[in-house]
């Protein structure tokens, strides 16, 4: 089984700091770091390859610095890394995105499953993994918390607001993966080692005959109007305890505050 | 001279700081606290090498030398002390197999100690031989293709949970050091067995306990080194066991400042927070030079050692001065949290509880005292 995992390199947002004059993002300082969704991608396809053999090829599109994402995959345990990587990419929205890694997949070519987290942790929205699977022609299940494959058939289970949703799909199919699929796995030292001498492989817009006007600023329809940090809300209080009594205090506090 | 780390090096320790703070700290004190050997967090270092890190490639280790050792060590023991201290008493038989071990004990004994597979301890103090080796009673007799072993060993860091263990017995009691002799022992060799875990004042987690041999079998080959040549086996393993104690109270040190320095800037009396104090201030001062010193004598007698050249002196100043920093360092960090850190809410009354034992194990301050002098008295002999 021929798996493709796209990850994607953010910000570290757990240390993420907004200017609070421009209302961007501090950049400065803050660790990239694998989209923690990605990283669920990436051991889901680890574990499929243990149970049926094959091979696990990561990509990522971004500046040449996110080469360290996929030498993280590399030390998990991935076999091949390509970096999707053009000036002409820069400023792509989430159209743009799905046009350049599909076209990179066309690329690759030869493969049964596409691995994505369900989203990235910085733009949150979700669009690029169903982008891909539509610029591909392929289909597409999302929010998976569970893959079980046999054959050329795939049996994806889907977290969905309250139900589990179970899905059969034949292959090719693009799945994105929710956290409470898995533990990735922490590489150890002597793979992130070996990880560093491996070979990541660099492909251009002509490499995977991406065309200009769809790729960037000018294949991107969409435009960011203005960036602002929320509004700062007043801290919640936190109840701690025995569940008993602090449910009892809760609703003590909610009579109080006339809420209920 | 150069501090800084190589880039591979670097990596290396933002991996095991990111282990520390997700894996081990968090139930650091819970470890300590229920008085059981941290088994999920030696797993958890297990699966990222930190036991492969002095050993030659063949032997499936990193190669990266006792400096490097050192450096890990002290960061697994300033996020947890009992990690910290399974890692240093495991070197105690990792060690003296990689320095004396034939190619058959290196690929059976080396190769599971270095991925962690294998836990190691090494076994020579006992009742009436603590600080004086010489004394060793537990007896060693040559029966056909066997040592049979009699007699007990005490205070073994990590018995019971170890698989592989470096036992010094003796060929001839009453002929002093020469008798003695190396042996490894696996754990289940017949006539082993673990005898009482001691209860202590620190150190809940780290089991450290009686090992019995009643005609224990031991087969030839698993003399370590030579018959009778067991002497320069337990000083040479003790030699880097100095500075794996180093290593650890320069961690829980580390750990006693950090912890206080924090404090200081949020407890506020008379209107300010206590570290605006000098009082408080100048304890800070004395602590962080210290620690630094301290880290600065264990760097120095690990580099020795990775150099090939003699470490012995350094690695006695590295543990005397570090282990009486520590105790210091953690007293204050106690008397710089007033009152809540006399409690059991917060970690440093546990700091300063474990810190105690570096100036007594692996040879008191007042031996490490004696190996100093003894070596600067051969160095400026006239």
């Amino acid at each position: 089984m021929n798996i493709i995992v796209c990850i994607k390199q953010v910000p570290d947002t757990s240390e993420v700091r907004i200017d609070p004059v421009t209302n961007t993002i501090i950049r400065e300082g803050v660790p990239a770091i694998i989209n923690p969704f990605d990283e669920n991608a990436i051991e889901e396809a680890l574990l499929l390859r243990e149970e049926h053999g094959g091979k696990v090829t990561v990509i990522t599109m971004g500046p040449p610095q996110a080469e360290t994402a996929l030498r993280e995959a590399l030390a998990m345990g991935a076999d091949e890394a390509i970096l999707v990587s053009d000036r002409c990419f820069a400023a792509s929205d989430t159209l743009a995105t799905s046009y350049v890694l599909s076209s990179a997949i066309r690329e690759i070519g030869d493969y049964d499953l596409i691995l994505t987290g369900k989203q990235a942790f910085d733009g949150d929205t979700a669009q690029v993994p169903p982008g891909i699977a539509e610029q591909l022609g392929i289909p597409q299940v999302t929010f998976a918390i569970g893959i079980e494959a046999e054959g050329r058939k795939v049996r994806v289970r889907r977290l969905l607001e309250d139900e589990f949703e179970v899905v059969e799909v034949r292959t090719p199919v693009l799945v994105s993966c929710v956290k409470q699929m898995n533990e990735p796995r922490r590489p150890g030292i002597k793979s992130k080692l070996a990880a560093k001498k491996k070979e990541i492989v660099i492909w251009d817009a002509a490499c995977i005959s991406a065309e200009a006007c769809l790729c960037g600023f000018d294949g991107s329809p969409t435009r960011v109007v203005r960036t602002f940090a929320p509004t700062r809300s007043t801290q919640g209080k936190r109840f701690e305890g025995e569940a008993r009594d602090s449910a009892t205090a809760v609703v003590v506090a909610l009579i109080d505050e006339k809420i209920i | 001279m150069d501090f800084r780390f190589t880039e591979d090096e670097q990596m290396i320790i933002d991996a095991v700081k990111e282990l520390g703070e997700e894996e081990l700290a968090p139930y650091a004190s819970e470890v300590a606290e229920k008085g059981e050997f941290p088994t999920e967090a030696i797993e958890k270092c297990r699966e990222m090498d930190i036991f492969a890190i002095p050993v030659e490639e063949r032997w499936g280790g990193l190669d990266m030398g006792f400096l490097m050792w050192g450096t890990i060590g002290e960061l697994l023991s300033y996020y947890c002390q009992t990690t910290g201290s399974v890692y240093g008493a495991h070197m105690l038989a990792q060690y003296p197999i990689m320095h004396f071990g034939n190619e058959e004990q290196l690929e059976k004994y080396l190769v599971p100690l270095t991925t962690g597979e294998h836990i190691g301890a090494f076994g020579l103090t006992e009742p009436n031989a603590g600080s004086d080796a010489g004394s060793v009673q537990t007896k060693a007799e040559l029966r056909g293709d066997k040592y049979i072993l009699n007699g007990t060993k005490i205070f073994i860091s990590n018995g019971g949970v170890a698989e592989t263990y470096v036992i010094i017995a003796n060929l001839s009691p009453g002929k002093g050091t020469r008798g003695l002799t190396a042996f490894i022992v696996e754990k289940g060799f017949p006539g082993f067995e673990f005898g009482k875990d001691e209860k202590k004042m620190g150190w809940d987690a780290l089991p450290n306990r009686e090992l019995i041999f009643q005609d224990c079998e031991v087969p030839v080959e698993n003399v370590l080194y030579k018959p009778g040549r067991g002497f320069r086996v337990a000083m040479e393993t003790l030699g880097v066991g100095r500075i794996g104690m180093a290593v650890g109270a320069v961690g829980l040190a580390q750990a006693a400042f950090d912890a206080a320095i924090l404090y200081s800037q949020q407890r506020e009396q008379f209107g300010q927070k206590i570290a605006e104090f000098q009082a408080i201030q100048h304890m800070m001062a004395d602590m962080a030079t210290e620690i630094e010193a301290s880290r600065l004598l264990y760097q120095k007698s690990a580099w020795l050692k990775d150099q090939g050249e003699p470490f012995e002196k350094v690695a006695s100043m590295a543990k005397l001065y570090s282990s009486e920093t520590v105790g210091r360092v953690t007293s204050k960090a106690v008397q710089i949290h007033g009152g809540v850190g006399y409690t059991r809410e917060f970690p440093v009354e546990r700091y300063m509880r474990d810190a105690k034992l570096f100036e007594i194990v692996e040879g008191t301050s007042e031996i490490q005292r004696n190996i100093i002098a003894n070596l600067l008295l051969r160095e400026y002999h006239i």
